[in-house]
């Protein structure tokens, strides 16, 4: 298994520095080479400390206009109640993430589905921003959240043109003990990727894991592809249909930090060049399945609330209800997250294998 | 059983037959000492049990039962005891197909005098054929079945909490002191909960059979299923069972005490003008289910970090902290009151007591 990914990642055009796994034989010769990211410059929400001199890449640098129009999206997903909550309060009170150099719009995607709490209506709203779905060539009757798609890509798109927004952040909630996740959809997106390190850095002591979705086979059309810069905000865990206030709290700081982030960046301050340890999707893990295709094992006890620990040769990842254990064959380590996360159980989907990788991103200016 | 002549303290009516009459028993505190030893001094008796039904999927998303009640269906040996026959039953199969609560409306609100007894018309929302159907099956005539577990998960953290919707219910609560007492948990230990209503007014599933018990396990969220969760609710109920059948074998269990978490009443969310919540439930109250709730207290917190605080005069037991699935019911949390019980001995009735008491 590894041993593929290992060649897909070389054939593709990642912008793989090295690998964090200890499996891989390249990422202790990589790493020394490597400054400690920490040592570069410390972030805080109201500071921005740098040490010159350290930094790695000087010369390199990659400028960037300034931010002009950002997008809070909630309700995507419609029972995922933190981005909901904070949406519908930020249309009414919007002063907690005006920033003066730049629009920021809050804005519930799929108002039908967070009408009736449910993820959606028709067919899932985060799966269909792909050309085919929003060109409009489609016969027939037109699902629900094709049409809500439309709506949204002309509103904040169109996907792949100058027009479309600068920054979109769309918030999501999960079952799986995820904590605070960014979801990063491209490696060479250095300004993202400065986004991440500063919220992650900003968000300390409490963890920020980055969820790096780029992956040679799949495409996942999300909602906030549309935007030059998506990132998803994905906390967890919460029940779908459930707001907590300590999730809410989490969600409302990421945002905040990432607002500031924009705030700085457009303000001139110049982001050092930083390396960003991300997990990146490997693929996604079933259920073990009877012959009528129902679940055939439940997630095992040990891998629950797991997300992010590693997952070892041998380690067990399933249970059937006569106490079979199914463990994991693989021969490396991966890093699981979305572990049983209540609306992938229809996408087939268990849990997901990532691995760590480490992106660099050059220094970044207006 | 002696008969008593008390009257009932819904209605005022003169209680009969030994369901009925174990009523009496519950003299919340000490106030009735002196009867409640005359009355602890004599078992009550029930009759044997012969046929229990295993509810899942009442509620379609919540997993741990819809998991058992699936997998006992297709291997029901598990359930199989000595003294009598125990079936699994996946009650909403639609809700469950989809892995929704309920398809028309909440299933479990359906057992109401008024819905199982109206006519069918084509109208009918899909959970009132299903009411019916179950009633027919299970809780009707010579169909009523002894003993009915209902199985329900909560987003909360109730831990393993084993409701009860009917006071008089000796049988049912013996057998939850009985797993309170013999299965331990740390992480998810029993608490014994009374929804205290008349049964005339009674819509719950376990309304219809002649004992009942709900084992309510959370947290979890809805549409998951998780490991930890389900094998806490088998082991329940296969303890349940065996209490059973050591009942039905005539082991006499003798009388204890007990405390139990008695509804009050239901709180909803702070709302705005427009009927949408205005605050959310305080991370101080959050999880803190059964935890004593002081007077001033904060319950809510609104989006602009505004605390709300607990305005009663006296501490209560919050349950169903966060419910999901209750806030379209418009309960935010359901406050109880601890209240301390004295259990009379139970044992069988023999047959000539049976024909002499009951009736
Ligand atoms: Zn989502
Ligand atoms: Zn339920």
């Amino acid at each position: 298994m590894f041993r593929s990914t290992l060649k897909v990642l070389q054939q593709s055009s990642l912008r793989v520095k090295f690998f964090g796994s200890i499996h891989n034989p390249l990422g202790s010769v990589v790493r020394a080479v490597l400054p400690d990211p920490s040592s570069v410059y410390m972030l805080r929400r109201w500071s921005l400390v740098r040490t010159p001199g350290l930094a790695v890449n000087m010369a390199t640098s990659s400028s960037h206009s300034a931010v002009r129009r950002v997008a809070i999206f909630g309700g995507t997903h419609g029972n995922e109640l933190s981005g909901v909550l904070l949406v519908k309060h930020w249309l009414k009170h919007g002063e907690e993430i005006a920033r003066r150099s730049m629009e920021v719009r809050p804005f519930i995607t799929n108002p039908k589905a967070v009408e009736k709490c449910v993820r959606y209506i028709d067919t899932d709203l985060n799966r269909v921003f792909d050309n085919q779905s929003l060109s409009g060539d489609q016969k027939g009757k037109v699902p629900y959240e094709i049409e809500q798609a439309r709506k949204i890509n002309s509103l904040f798109g169109p996907k792949g043109s100058k027009n479309g927004y600068d920054v979109i952040l769309d918030l999501h909630n999960t079952t799986a003990h995820m904590g605070a996740t960014l979801i990063l959809e491209n490696s060479r997106d250095d300004f993202t990727i400065q986004m991440c390190k500063y919220i992650q850095t900003s968000m300390a002591p409490e963890s920020c894991a980055v969820l790096l979705i780029e992956h040679p086979g799949v495409k996942y059309a999300t909602t906030r592809s549309i935007a030059k810069h998506p990132i998803g905000i994905e906390v967890g865990p919460q029940p779908q249909g459930v707001v907590r206030a300590d999730i809410l709290r989490t969600m409302k700081n990421v945002v905040n930090y990432a607002l500031d982030f924009m705030q700085y960046f457009n303000e001139g301050t110049e982001f050092p060049p930083c390396s960003l340890e991300v997990y990146r999707v490997l693929e996604k893990i079933d259920y073990p399945r009877n012959e009528s295709g129902d679940l055939g094992a439940i997630i095992h006890p040990s891998l629950q609330d797991q997300d992010w620990k590693p997952l070892n040769p041998g380690d067990p990842m399933f249970i059937t209800m006569d106490g079979e254990v199914t463990c994991y064959e693989g021969e490396n380590t991966v890093y699981p997250t979305f572990v049983n996360e209540a609306a992938y159980y229809e996408k087939n989907q268990a849990f997901a294998k990532t691995e760590k990788v480490t992106l660099m991103a050059q220094a970044l200016r207006l | 059983m002696t008969r008593r002549e008390e009257s009932n303290r819904y209605d005022g009516e003169i209680l009969s037959g030994s369901e009925r009459t174990s009523e009496k028993v519950y003299y919340f505190g000490m106030q009735e000492g002196i009867r409640l030893k005359e009355m602890l001094n004599s078992a009550c008796q029930c009759s044997l049990v012969s046929r229990v039904v295993i509810f899942g999927g009442t509620h379609g998303n919540e997993m741990s039962g819809v998991a058992l009640a699936k997998h006992w269906l297709k291997e029901p040996s598990e359930l199989q005891r000595k003294t009598f026959v125990a079936e699994p039953c996946l009650a909403n199969p639609l809700a469950v197909e989809k892995c929704v609560r309920y398809v028309d409306s909440d299933l479990n609100r359906c057992f109401s005098e008024e819905i199982l007894r109206s006519p069918e018309s084509e109208s009918d929302p899909y959970e009132f054929i299903r009411a019916r159907e179950l009633y027919q099956k299970y809780g009707s005539g010579s169909c009523l079945y002894d003993f009915i577990f209902d199985l329900h998960n909560t987003t909360s953290h109730m831990g393993a909490t084993l409701l009860r919707c009917s006071a008089d219910d000796i049988m049912s609560l013996h057998l939850a002191n009985y797993l309170q007492s013999s299965s331990g948990s740390q992480s998810m230990p029993c608490y014994n909960y009374l929804i205290d209503i008349p049964k005339k007014d009674n819509v719950y599933l376990q309304n219809i059979g002649k004992h009942s018990l709900c084992l309510e396990l959370g947290p979890q969220p809805q549409g998951v299923t998780r490991a930890d969760v389900l094998s806490r609710m088998r082991e329940l109920v296969n303890c349940g069972l065996d209490f059973i059948d050591l009942f039905n074998q005539g082991k006499e269990f003798p009388s204890f005490e007990t405390d139990i978490y008695r509804v009050l009443s239901r709180v909803d969310y702070p709302r705005d003008s427009d009927g949408e919540i205005s605050a959310i439930v305080h991370s101080g109250l959050q999880d803190k289910d059964y935890v004593p709730l002081k007077p001033g207290h904060p319950i809510f917190t609104t989006m602009n970090g505004e605390d709300l605080l607990y305005d009663g005069e006296t501490v209560v037991y919050p349950t169903f902290i966060n419910e999901a699935a209750y806030y379209e019911k418009k309960v935010a949390f359901i406050s109880t009151e601890k209240v301390h019980l004295k259990v009379p001995a139970l044992k069988l009735e023999t047959g000539a007591e049976h024909n002499g008491t009951l009736q």
